[in-house]
């Protein structure tokens, strides 16, 4: 094995011993396991409605580990920080899209209102049933890709301001939802029920437009070519 | 045993494959793919935990894995970025790579 070429073959052993033994571990406690769910999940589901949102899934992402979503939401755009950082750039205006492709022009006139459609039906499904915002996201920002994909700006487009406010719209949301109880006196995070599903939506419309706009900023910022200090352009 | 037990152990089988590769294998790019291959896995054994009981699954669990899919994809990319800086960086550096370059 020539020198430089990776790990050898004492620190590939140490490895394979060590992962078949986490496995042994694992697969043990898995099957260890006690049946029966959780003991969260009968006081969610029996909170759900309250909380804002008869999805129970949702009613823990935005109600009970709303501080968890907030944190992970934060995350997200401290990985897209980065990546722009390592790009050095605050906005990918300098990036071409790939040459136009025909075929998947004429697709994304087809599909790409379909994602908006698509997304917006998840973003509003999601307190009542399975969805919501990071579903929603991911398909808008797919609806996204697939346009710069077909040889068009999509969030290249956006100059550096309006992209750092769409990338900041869910933490925002999130930091609102947060401080507005607070300088009301009660807990943080604390909503008031009667309006606490509008409030849900309104937060998860929000990070749903970050989540797309980060997401395909994601791909667009790493992806090989332009943009690139001109290696591979 | 509730039905789930198969999609927990092919969970449990993809994480330590998972970490192997991402000791053992000096390629950056690979080393994303052994995270991502490792978090499925952590998902995997995570939906299938959620489902062990009678009725419908705990949603703490599938809450857990929906901001964790997000923040795996998030942490490929900003690994991605780096791994390709690293590459520019040694490519600058010599032509023909550098160390730990394969």
């Amino acid at each position: 094995m020539p020198p430089g070429s990776g790990p050898g073959i004492a620190r590939r052993a140490v490895a394979a011993v060590i992962a078949g033994l986490l496995g042994v571990v694992l697969a043990w406690a898995v099957l260890d396991l006690p049946s029966g769910v959780g003991p969260l999940a009968g006081p969610v589901r029996a909170g759900a409605a309250d909380a804002g949102a008869s999805n129970p899934v949702t009613a823990v992402l935005l109600a009970f580990r709303a501080y968890d979503t907030w944190l992970e939401v934060v995350v997200v755009l401290a990985a897209v920080i980065g990546v722009l950082a390592v790009a050095r750039t605050r906005e990918l205006t300098a990036r071409t899209p790939p040459p136009a492709d025909p075929l998947l022009t004429w697709m994304t006139g087809i599909v790409a209102p379909l994602t908006v459609l698509v997304g917006g039906f998840l973003l509003w499904l999601g307190t009542s049933a399975p969805g919501g915002a990071f579903q929603a996201g991911a398909v808008l920002g797919a609806g996204a890709l697939l346009v710069w994909l077909s040889g068009r700006r999509s969030v290249t487009a956006l100059r550096a301001p309006a992209m750092a406010t769409l990338l900041a719209l869910g933490a925002a949301a999130f930091l609102a939802l947060g401080a507005v109880p607070l300088i009301a006196g009660a807990a943080m995070l604390d909503i008031p029920e009667d309006i606490a599903t509008e409030l849900i939506i309104a937060v998860e419309a929000a990070v749903t437009v970050s989540v797309a706009v980060s997401l395909a900023v994601l791909v667009i910022a790493t992806r090989a070519g332009d943009g690139d200090g001109g290696d591979d352009a | 045993m509730s039905g789930y037990e198969p999609y927990m152990l092919a969970g449990v089988i993809l994480i330590p494959l998972a970490l192997y590769a991402l000791v053992a294998h000096p390629n950056p790019l690979r080393r994303v793919i052994a995270l991502n291959v490792m978090g499925s896995g952590v998902f995997m054994v995570l939906i299938g935990a959620a489902a062990r009981g009678e009725g419908p699954a705990d949603p703490v669990p599938h809450a857990l894995v929906l901001t964790g899919i997000v923040v795996a994809v998030a942490t490929s990319g900003l690994a991605i970025a780096i791994a390709r800086m690293l590459h520019r960086m040694s490519d600058d550096d010599d032509d023909g790579g550098g160390a730990g370059e394969p």
